[in-house]
């Protein structure tokens, strides 16, 4: 696999896989996180995906103290041999992930407005949002924020221009030719679109992002009385 | 136990943070880590136990049990039942005692650790609050007048090293070994990955003219005040990872440095990263206050990095043997 490595300051290095976002580099950010979970080694802090780098922290000091050596050097010569390994072949099946979503009315102010940018009826904006294919490309910004990709570009809206001080936690957004779904109150200037039931931060939990990296997801148009319903199921 | 009399501008729990920025959950935890490391390594605790990072203008706490502090930082200076106590030293308190930290001098925070640690529960492994998604911490909230804080256990250092305070001399941290605070510091920090992308007067200009805090300055991140950067070309960025001390430059041109509550991602340009070992020197900053660039090699700051461990893991043996050999005879 062809990959690049830059130092991310003194304990951090970048591996970069990519250019553009794409499925294919998607496949190979998901291999090489599947070999560094795999790998784990005890001088690694975490690691950070993203559309096309993966980023790993790391201890400098352990490094130093097991290997004795600079610990850039050490570090960037075993990621270039973990690496070389590297198939993106082997990636797990991606997961479907149902998101039940309330839209328009006090949830989605902006439905309208979306709409008529686009020369659309409120309903078709629903259906179009609701049938898309899409991919979480990568979970950053704030917790348990999806990347998605795949909205398909008919329903495409600029952001606000003035953004919203406060946006509610669950969501559902229209940011130029992507959609998201804010985990947490935000200040933000997405076109809001609709709410989701669904808790997409659980700090209670190991796994704390209900969405990962690779998963796909359906948004599934449900009325204000199932939203209510399924607002009230433990998460 | 604790009691909150009151509570300072922003006065919270942390410990050195969560490691779940895969999920995109900020880090969050102590702004200045030596302090934090330091203070919890003088009250007899691992380093990463929770202690209350005080900001800016300081609390009035009341101990309600007897036990051992350590106050570790900058900018405060320490009362405990109306006389002056020393920073970076451990502190036999009384219960009943009153601590207030009054405002003064270069900095702007400091860590209080308690023998035992401060007792809340983890939240993704951590005992760190993270304000805008409230969670961890006490009830995921800075302090409030009333509150009163559990703590943890004392262990057997804890336990020793305030047997040997009944033996004088009094000591503490060697200020050779303290961070080179400054109102006016400089601030060594790496080329960036996108260091290439501006333009070379840039580069010039952010590693030499001196840049302000400006008021909109967090425990999320600093905006700098000061000459704009610009990019050679306007380049469509990717969102990719930030950490500690990422200085990313919006359109605007004026740099913003990343700190403990950072996003786990974003998507301007990042002309360089801040040396771990002066990212204490950051953290004592407070608006207003100026500060100046300098380039150092990835190399160098890795050696840095290291001596900084080294001198750590030393106080930390210094310790160990002052509560053993004194502390141990004390106890006999």
């Amino acid at each position: 696999m062809d990959f690049q490595l830059f130092p991310e300051g003194d304990g951090a290095i970048l591996i970069e896989a990519g250019k553009e976002i794409s499925l294919a580099n998607h496949r190979k950010i998901r291999a090489i996180v599947s070999l560094i979970e795999k790998a784990a080694p005890a001088w690694m802090i975490e690691y950070i995906p993203a559309y096309t780098t993966v980023t790993v922290l790391y201890d400098p000091f352990k490094v130093y103290a097991k290997f004795g050596e600079y610990p850039y050097r050490y570090v960037s010569r075993y990621f270039t041999r973990l690496l070389e390994k590297a198939q993106p072949t082997f990636i797990p099946e991606p997961r479907t992930v149902d998101i039940p979503v309330c839209y328009g009315g006090k949830f989605g102010p902006d439905l309208e407005n979306v709409a008529r940018i686009n020369g659309l009826t409120p309903e078709e904006v629903i259906r179009i949002h609701a049938s898309g294919d899409y991919t979480v490309y990568m979970i950053g910004f704030a917790p348990g924020f999806p990347y998605i990709g795949g909205m398909p570009e008919k329903i495409a809206a600029p952001r606000k221009k003035t953004p919203r001080l406060k946006i509610p936690e669950r969501s559902v957004g229209i940011a130029g030719k992507q959609t998201g779904i804010y985990p947490i109150e935000t200040p933000g200037g997405w076109q809001i679109i609709g709410r989701t039931p669904v808790k997409l931060f659980r700090p209670d939990r190991d796994g704390p992002s209900l969405l990962q990296a690779g998963d796909k997801i359906r948004f599934r148009p449900v009325s204000l009385e199932e939203y209510q319903e399924l607002e009230k199921m433990p998460s | 136990m604790i009691k909150i009399i009151k509570p300072g501008m922003l006065t919270t729990v942390q410990d050195l943070g969560r490691h779940y920025q895969k999920y995109g959950v900020v880090q969050s935890g102590a702004m200045d880590a030596f302090a934090h490391r330091a203070a919890n390594l003088l009250a007899g605790n691992p380093e990463n136990e929770a202690t209350l990072e005080i900001t800016l203008t300081g609390p009035v706490l009341e101990f309600q049990n007897d036990t051992l502090i350590a106050i570790c930082g900058s900018g405060f200076h320490a009362v405990l039942d109306g006389k002056p106590v020393g920073l970076w030293r451990p502190v036999k308190v009384k219960s009943g005692s009153e601590l207030r930290l009054k405002q003064g001098g270069t900095g702007c925070r400091v860590y209080l650790a308690v023998a035992g640690g401060i007792s809340v529960p983890e939240v993704l492994k951590s005992k760190s609050t993270y304000l805008r998604a409230r969670i961890g911490g006490f009830n995921g909230r800075a302090l409030q007048a009333g509150d009163v804080l559990e703590t943890g256990t004392p262990g057997e250092v804890s336990r020793q090293l305030a047997a040997s305070l009944e033996y004088p001399p009094a000591w503490s941290v060697s200020k050779n070994m303290l961070p080179d605070y400054s109102p006016f510091p400089t601030i060594r920090a790496i080329p960036g990955r996108h260091h290439d992308l501006f333009a070379a007067e840039s580069i010039e200009t952010f590693f030499h003219e001196p840049y302000r805090l400006s008021q909109n300055s967090d425990r999320m991140g600093y905006r700098l005040e000061g000459p704009k950067l610009a990019v050679k070309a306007a380049q469509d960025m990717l969102s990719e990872s930030v950490s500690f001390g990422t200085i990313q430059v919006p359109s605007g041109g004026e740099p913003i440095v990343l700190l403990a509550d950072r996003q786990t991602t974003g998507g301007y340009p990042k002309i360089a990263q801040v040396a771990f070992v002066d990212l204490p020197l950051l953290a004592q900053l407070k608006p207003g206050d100026k500060l100046r660039f300098k380039k150092i090699t990835l190399q160098e700051a890795q050696l840095l990095y290291i001596e900084r461990e080294k001198q750590i893991r030393m106080l930390k043996g210094t310790i160990a043997y002052q509560a053993r050999r004194r502390g141990t005879h004390a106890e006999r």
